[in-house]
């Protein structure tokens, strides 16, 4: 028997229905928005507006941890409410290099970033070396939140340190570092963080092209990290992490280690958080120690559980819907979002436990079973 | 391929040794690997576990001849579970020395490092994955490499397919093979964890109350399939079920508050005085 190329079965997880939609979320996201946006004039009704593109680019981000976030909850039976940290320490490795980017453009006409002449420091500080290489930066992105999880994974998991606990310690571990990050002295712009972007890569980062080149790469990073995902869950990797979910003292007994089974989906989930949080930042323009803040983390978990736990399509909808709604409320009725925001999460808990994508299967199965 | 392998056992120093010594009636002991040269699949010696100065069991000794079929009984609380908590690396022994074979401790292992040294267990309750298929339940049981990293990669081939069909004829699911396991029956879910166990190929073989919630019928194909794997494998069963003990036949250990009350067949057993006392009150 001939065994078929890791990478045919790695593409071929995704079904041809999985491909027909990533096909046409391509042709909206990389061809019609951006030809919308840049062709058009911007008086013309069918011009798609720099805010909407920043907005649901935003989203795209969002989606993204959404994803990550439920191939830990929503397969490995995981809760993290720290998820955001991982966004933010993303975020901030990145905009580090966009600090660097503003060179002399910045209030103080300096080359150190202006916080640090605030702060009248006369040097980068040791962790800043190599900021200024977009090279160094990803390194850094893909490294320390990694890092981070690998390290506070192996410690909790080996322990094992499961359900409600784990999540307050995740909660704990994400409060801390916002504390830190906003202290002047960390040496990350204390609570205003980073922002007044310029360039990146020496190209305006204002401009449509880029605000499209951002959209985009946010668009094809989803579409990625959605195949991955198909494979991971598919594969006898996921089989095992949802067993683990479902019964792990039988996994144990009959021979895995859950340990790393576990560490390594919430290290590729941290990354993927990280990845998100690098295309956040730019479109956004700004980076602060808030992104860390709890509430943040547990919003993320309220997107997955509105979107439907445990599938992949889920978590997207999950994060659009709740986005889309937070942006009409915060304009509409800035004071009672947060009591939507509430009511939407026991709503879901109640009734639509298996959320949005749980009620569509509902009413598919009643339609065929009539 | 055979010539190679012979080939290459002759420059293995430890292998030529092994197999010049088995004439002489000595041999080398191989770390990790299962050595019942004294026929003794299992010991226990005094084994202590306190929880909270409740002692749940108590200087505990027993063996376990290899290829042997044991049967425990023992009143409620008696330590049976807490016992096959010891041997599984569960429970952390207070005292005493848990050995499979002569040479493998196994107070000293993990779970997953016991399972993989041979020994099954079959829960009180039936543990199996609810949500995956009957196929993928034993699929994820089969002896293999349980690495993450193999998992990863590996992929569902014609081999593992004979042999998960092989485990669903010998435990009669092989009509169910396609249905999430969560929809059986209580006694096809007991079925279907027996046959986890046995895709696992484990020398020994824990079951704790394997017949409970099973049809009479169901019983009694249960105690034979458990004949037959007895010799190739050695099996201890607790169960309440008089009736398929007897059918079972071995040796039964009688255990009361943590240590071994009476062993021998289960003639003899019932009626020993001490026995009938715990049993019966005072």
């Amino acid at each position: 028997m001939i065994r078929t190329p890791f990478i045919v079965r790695f593409f071929s997880a995704t079904s041809r229905r999985g491909w027909i939609g990533l096909g046409f979320f391509s042709l909206i996201t990389l061809v019609l928005m951006p030809l919308l946006h840049l062709a058009l004039p911007e008086g013309s009704t069918f011009h798609v507006s720099g805010y909407v593109i920043t907005l649901i680019g935003k989203i795209l981000c969002y989606a993204i941890v959404a994803v990550a976030m439920d191939l830990i909850w929503g397969y490995a039976g995981i809760l993290s409410l720290g998820h955001g940290v991982f966004f933010a320490l993303g975020g901030y490795a990145f905009g580090m290099y966009l600090m660097r980017q503003i060179g002399r453009d910045g209030s103080y006409k300096s080359d150190l970033p202006d916080f640090m002449v605030f702060l009248d420091w006369k040097e980068l500080p040791w962790y800043w070396a190599g900021s200024d290489s977009m090279f160094w930066s990803i390194v850094l992105v893909l490294v320390v939140p990694a890092l981070l999880a690998f390290i506070f994974g192996f410690f909790a998991f080996r322990s094992r340190i499961k359900g409600v606990y784990f999540s307050i310690i995740t909660q704990a571990m994400t409060y801390a570092f916002m504390l830190l990050f906003f202290r002047n002295e960390t040496g990350f712009g204390g609570n205003n963080g980073f922002t007044d972007f310029k360039r990146i890569l020496g190209y305006g980062i204002t401009t449509p092209e880029m605000r499209v080149t951002l959209f985009a790469l946010s668009a094809l990073t989803l579409m990625a990290v959605l195949v991955l995902g198909r494979y991971l869950v598919t594969s006898k990797f996921g089989r095992v992490l949802t067993a683990i979910r479902d019964a792990e003292t039988r996994v144990m007994f009959i021979g895995y280690n859950p340990l790393w089974y576990k560490l390594f989906i919430w290290t590729l989930s941290a990354m993927l958080c990280a990845i998100a949080g690098v295309l956040y930042v730019p479109q956004v323009g700004i980076i602060n120690p808030s992104e860390m803040s709890p509430a943040n983390s547990i919003e993320i978990a309220i997107w997955v559980a509105v979107g439907g736990r445990g599938t992949l399509i889920g978590p997207v909808l999950g994060a659009f819907i709740v986005n889309l709604a937070k942006s009409y409320f915060t304009v509409a009725f800035p004071e009672y979002w947060l009591f939507f925001l509430g009511a939407l999460f026991i709503g879901v808990t109640l009734w639509l436990p298996r959320g949005v994508v749980g009620l569509w299967r509902t009413m598919t199965e009643k339609r065929i079973a009539r | 391929m055979s010539t190679t392998s012979t080939a290459l056992d002759a420059l293995n120093p430890l292998k030529k040794k092994e197999s010049a010594g088995d004439g002489a009636g000595s041999h080398i002991l191989v770390p990790g690997k299962l050595d019942i040269s004294h026929k003794v699949i299992l010991y226990l010696d005094s084994i202590t576990v306190s929880f909270d100065g409740f002692k749940a069991l108590n200087n505990l000794s027993m063996e376990i001849d290899a290829g042997e079929l044991r049967c425990i009984i023992g009143p409620n609380g008696a330590g049976k579970t807490t016992m096959m908590d010891v041997i599984t690396g569960k429970t952390r022994p207070d005292e005493g020395r848990c050995f499979f074979g002569q040479t493998i401790d196994l107070t000293r292992m993990t779970e997953p490092e016991i399972a993989h040294a041979g020994i099954g267990r079959k829960f009180q309750k039936p543990t199996i994955f609810e949500a995956h298929t009957v196929f993928d339940n034993l699929e994820l049981a089969l002896k293999t490499d349980k690495s993450a990293w193999h998992s990863l990669f590996a992929t569902v081939n014609d081999e593992v397919r004979d042999r998960v069909s092989d485990t669903l004829r010998t435990i009669r699911l092989d009509t169910e093979a396609g249905r999430p396991a969560g929809l059986l029956s209580h006694g096809q879910k007991q079925w279907l964890e027996i046959g986890m166990l046995l895709i696992q190929e484990p020398k020994l073989l824990l079951l704790d109350e394997p017949v409970a919630g099973m049809t009479d019928d169901e019983t009694a194909r249960t105690g034979e399939l458990f004949k037959s794997l007895a010799g190739k494998h050695s099996l201890v069963v607790v169960e309440h079920d008089m009736a398929f003990i007897e059918q079972l036949g071995g040796k039964v250990t009688v255990l009361h508050e943590g240590s071994v009350l009476a062993e021998g067949d289960l003639a003899t057993v019932q009626n020993d005085e001490r026995v009938i006392e715990v049993y019966l009150g005072r």
